[in-house]
């Protein structure tokens, strides 16, 4: 991320005084900052509205009941994460909310899932394998019914506006699989699996343990 | 997510009902919508209702789990300033077309129409500049052209990636995020050039 954020940041100010756009770049400073507090902002009531609705969720065992239904494949996906976990439940509910295309609701369900997965976590700033993997689900996220996408073409007069689903799903579900599959063997990496916030953890526990 | 977010989505469905009035359904289509429309009412009603018969105060309960969401959302700030901001800054500056020169080579080899690159490659960075992007290549070449039913695809097929990787690992506090990028960036590629491959095949 350091890396991508600076050659944002040096691209943009390097190709902005070449091009003369620099007051350009400065001014889209100052809205995004403005654009990022109020996308934040609108988070909130929305947020607290599903963080209590999970809350009854869980205390009355619907989230444990969700996690026990896919067991074999959490166990799959997330190794790591006990199969009983509120976070898999939590996780399961975002997938879902995004299969049918609720954005409303899946990102509080997604951050909520988010803090289920941070209670695992050894290293408070640190991401596991079980959260990029997560990440990985969410960023190629399969929808069924892209209504942004299908409200434009049907605005500028498409015969057929919704022939995209079918294609978009396919791409999508491609996505997801590379994506998972990338952030799998990625995490193998000796690089990567010496940043794992639980085997450093373990590490230190046991006193040595294996590399 | 950020789209649905910046556009509001009461406004689309009623564009989307509207605009295709006329027109029917799939089966398909139809029932997804009716799951779409019906999944949350369904979904609050099975969680008050079991809550309740498990002896739940779920008033009280909703209370304390409602608490968090300031928090959560105040957390996210500074990490959603710092990537939109890069983001803004980068459009403004118009890197994005010599980006889109040095590129076009490779996607003429895989048979993309050089018009559809700069939505390829906005897509993980701004959802509402990609829609923009999207929106007008169909008001040139019209909605049901290759075009622009291959950049509508690119588009339903993934997210912007940056965004959701600010907003969760922001809503926790993560700083690291290791591989969490490079996972969802070739997950971005894998999904663009399926896109271009399937349009070839259904539309091409």
């Amino acid at each position: 991320m350091n890396y991508i954020w600076l050659a944002l940041m040096v691209i943009s100010l390097v190709v902005g005084a070449f091009t003369g756009n620099l007051g350009a770049v400065t001014a889209a400073a100052v809205d995004y900052a403005q654009v990022a507090v109020e996308i934040s902002l609108g988070l909130i009531g929305i947020m607290a509205f599903w963080l209590g609705i999970m809350k009854i969720a869980e205390e009355g065992g619907i989230i444990r009941l969700l996690s026990r239904a896919i067991r074999p494949i959490a166990k799959f996906l997330f190794p790591d994460i006990p199969p009983d976990h509120p976070a898999i439940g939590t996780m399961l509910m975002n997938i879902i909310a995004n299969w049918l295309g609720l954005g409303n609701a899946a990102t509080p369900l997604g951050l909520k899932a988010m803090k289920e997965l941070q209670k695992l976590n050894k290293s408070k700033d640190t991401a596991t394998n079980a959260m990029v993997v997560f990440l990985a689900l969410n960023t190629a996220s399969i929808t069924f019914i892209p209504m942004t996408v299908i409200a434009v073409r049907a605005k500028l007069g498409s015969a057929n506006p919704f022939e995209i689903i079918s294609t978009a799903v396919f791409a999508s579900t491609c996505a997801t699989i590379a994506a998972v599959t990338a952030a799998k063997l990625i995490q193998r990496l000796p690089n990567i699996r010496k940043s794992d916030p639980n085997r450093l953890a373990d590490k230190k526990e046991k006193g040595g343990g294996d590399v | 997510m950020f789209d649905s977010l910046a556009a509001a989505t009461i406004d689309t469905v009623q564009q989307v009902a509207q605009a295709t009035a006329g027109t029917t359904d799939s089966l398909f289509v139809a029932i997804m919508k009716g799951f779409s429309n019906l999944a949350i009412p369904v979904i609050l009603f099975v969680v008050v209702v079991l809550g309740f018969i498990k002896k739940i105060k779920v008033y009280e309960t909703f209370i304390d789990g409602a608490k968090e969401g300031f928090s959560v959302a105040v957390n996210i700030i500074p990490y959603l300033v710092a990537i939109l901001v890069a983001i803004g800054m980068f459009r403004a500056s118009g890197a994005m077309g010599y980006f889109v020169r040095l590129l076009t080579p490779v996607t003429n080899l895989i048979g993309m129409p050089a018009e559809t690159l700069p939505v390829a490659l906005m897509r993980p960075l701004s959802g509402s500049g990609s829609l923009g992007l999207v929106t007008e290549l169909m008001n040139q070449h019209g909605p049901d052209s290759f075009i622009g039913r291959l950049a509508s695809t690119m588009f339903g097929s993934t997210e912007t990636t940056f965004y959701v990787i600010a907003v969760y690992f922001g809503s926790v506090g993560i700083r690291k995020s290791r591989h969490a990028i490079a996972s969802g960036l070739i997950g971005d590629l894998a999904g663009l050039l399926m896109a271009v491959f399937i349009c070839q095949i259904v539309f091409g």
